[in-house]
């Protein structure tokens, strides 16, 4: 796959002082799904804001597209659409005409057609001759994506798209990533729900203190990274862990059985001696199962492990 | 040049003032009116005539550069400092648009709205007063070019204020005072001469100036000194601009 976004050695200090991105290399591949995970303040925005030219860059380059992002700025911005974190519209417009306003700033011609068949796949269609301050904060933020959209850009930043928004929009908003990606767009979005990156991504960037921790295909970090636990269910129930079983990282769950954590990618697991000593032990085991450490899990471990 | 962008914000703009007509359009006209009633009819009845020419027409340039002056210079103020303070300029910043795209789209609205103004006015003088235009095309060509070298002022306000009390600012402490002394409503022959000496540092003065003479024929300062003044206040606020586009500054951080 061709690489569409290449962010190369980007810092960027604020004019107090402060270092919002640190020597941030980044590179997108065409059609792929990266979501940006990183708690408050990491450098999200300020990443998303640099490479759409909303803000300057201190050093570093970025092509889109091959184009460079200052030197060939609107050849590298008409292939971006952005709908940004915070719900910025005008109050007096109709939604239909702030998505034309968009798509002119743009430099497109006017589509009409073309802009209501986006309305329709945000469920916005019967909205588009309301005012943008008599709608719900959903409905703005989908009036956000329409804006991004409507110029037909090949690469979409999502920054926060489901920050405060309800459950039921949350889910809206994933099946709206999912069609989009169908079509070709690619898509950055940033987020700091762990299980939107797991439900969206296909690789994974951890971002935090203007730092790129690490950027990886979701599956393999989740593998790599991953521990995996065992659950030995018991019968009779145990209510301690048997002496002779010590040795074993092992806990008690709750319904009386046993939970051996595991690094899924260490040499040896260790489970085959240890099925062996349970059966010494003497207890009577009905079933197994496993169960995958979320990235949350990871996320905490990578985020803490910084901050050592 | 990404013309669709320029028509986009354009028309954005236009759209807006004929959305608030009352406001945009028919309370410039109202309060016009009410100083063609005041100063033309009741005090101006009173008064003889200015150099051959009865106070009420006298009045009628300086009444319309007075509007022309503030509306251009709000309109394009407000215009731009308007996405700045609702957040949508993230929308400016990012588009495939240089500055320039940005500054003709809000520019070219603010002084066609404010030229709007101006010609509705002018029509509505002759309900009050007898008017004939003496040199017409230089009337037009002095309206255009303070339409455009004001809006261009107030679109360089409206970068730099940072809440709405800076934006009403400078129109309200500069600019009404500058139109007020610079001749609107008398002759500078009319001063005592000190103050006579005094006025000529006011920019206005040049404007009202070679705007009446373009109606009447007789001027304050001659022409040459007025389209001089127009000329160098457009390219201070030109150069100022560029300053703006290649230092980004109060837009990108
Ligand atoms: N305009 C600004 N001026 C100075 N500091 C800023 C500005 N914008 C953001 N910052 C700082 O940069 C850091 C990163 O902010 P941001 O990119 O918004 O983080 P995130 O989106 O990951 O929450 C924060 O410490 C924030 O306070
Ligand atoms: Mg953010």
């Amino acid at each position: 796959m061709a690489t569409i976004l290449n962010v190369s050695g980007v810092t960027k200090t604020y004019e107090g002082g402060h270092k919002a991105l640190k020597d941030v290399d980044l590179q997108i591949e065409t059609g792929e799904i990266l979501a940006l995970l990183g708690p408050n303040g990491a450098g999200k925005t300020t990443l998303i804001s640099v490479i759409c030219g909303i803000t300057t860059i201190s050093d570093g380059t970025i092509t889109v597209g091959g184009h460079d992002h200052a030197k060939d700025y609107r050849a590298a911005r008409e292939l971006i659409g952005l709908v940004p974190q915070e719900i910025n519209l005008e109050p007096f417009e109709t939604v239909m005409d702030t998505v034309r306003f968009s798509r002119g700033l743009f430099g497109r011609p006017r589509n009409d057609a073309l802009i209501e068949d986006i309305l329709k796949t945000l469920s916005l269609h019967d909205k588009k001759d309301s005012r943008i301050r008599t709608l719900s904060g959903g409905m703005k933020r989908r009036v956000l994506i329409a804006k991004a959209l409507c110029h037909e850009p090949r690469i979409l930043f999502l920054d926060e798209p489901t920050a405060g928004v309800d459950v039921e929009l949350r889910k809206d908003m994933w099946d709206i990533v999912a069609r989009l990606k169908d079509t070709g767009v690619t898509i950055i979005l940033t987020t700091h729900y762990i299980e939107e990156a797991e439900a969206m991504a296909d690789r994974i960037g951890v971002i935090s203190k203007g730092e790129i921790l690490l950027v990886e295909e979701k599956d393999a970090l989740i593998k790599r990274l991953g521990r995996k636990e065992l659950i030995i269910e018991c019968d009779p129930p145990v209510d301690t862990i048997p002496d002779a079983l010590s040795d074993y990282p092992l806990t008690l769950s709750p319904d009386g059985g046993l939970i051996y954590s595991y690094d899924t990618h260490a040499g040896s697991t260790g489970i085959t001696a240890l099925l062996a000593d349970l059966r010494k032990a003497g207890l009577h085991m009905v079933d197994l199962s496993t169960r995958q450490s979320s990235l949350e899990d990871i996320f905490v471990d990578l985020v803490k492990e910084d901050a050592a | 040049m990404n013309w669709h962008a320029i028509a986009a914000i354009y028309r954005f703009e236009m759209a807006r003032t004929f959305r608030t007509l009352l406001q945009s359009i028919v309370s410039p006209v109202l309060s016009t009116s009410l100083y063609f009633i005041v100063f033309g009819a009741a005090i101006g009845s009173r008064i003889d005539q200015v150099e051959g020419v009865g106070y009420g027409a006298f009045i009628v340039p300086g009444l319309i550069m007075l509007t022309v002056l503030t509306q251009s210079t709000t309109n394009a103020s407000f215009g731009i400092y308007f996405p700045k303070f609702i957040g949508t300029i993230y929308e400016h910043l990012s588009a495939p648009i240089s500055f320039y795209e940005i500054v003709i789209g809000y520019v070219g609205a603010a002084a066609t709205k404010a030229l709007m103004i101006g010609l509705i006015i002018l029509g509505t003088a002759h309900f009050f007063v007898d008017l004939t235009i003496l040199h017409p095309v230089w009337m037009a060509i002095f309206l255009v070019l303070t339409c455009i070298s004001f809006a261009l002022l107030g679109f360089i306000i409206g970068i730099w204020a940072q809440n709405f009390e800076q934006l009403q600012l400078v129109p309200l402490l500069v600019i009404t005072p500058l139109v007020f002394l610079g001749g609107s409503f008398y002759s500078i022959s009319m001063l005592p001469p000190v103050w006579q000496t005094v006025t000529l540092f006011n920019p206005v003065v040049y404007l009202i100036s070679g705007f009446r003479w373009a109606f009447f024929g007789m001027a304050d300062v001659s022409i040459g000194w007025s389209i001089l003044a127009i000329v160098v206040f457009m390219g201070v606020c030109l150069a100022t601009i560029r300053w703006i586009f290649h230092t980004g500054y109060r837009l990108r951080s």
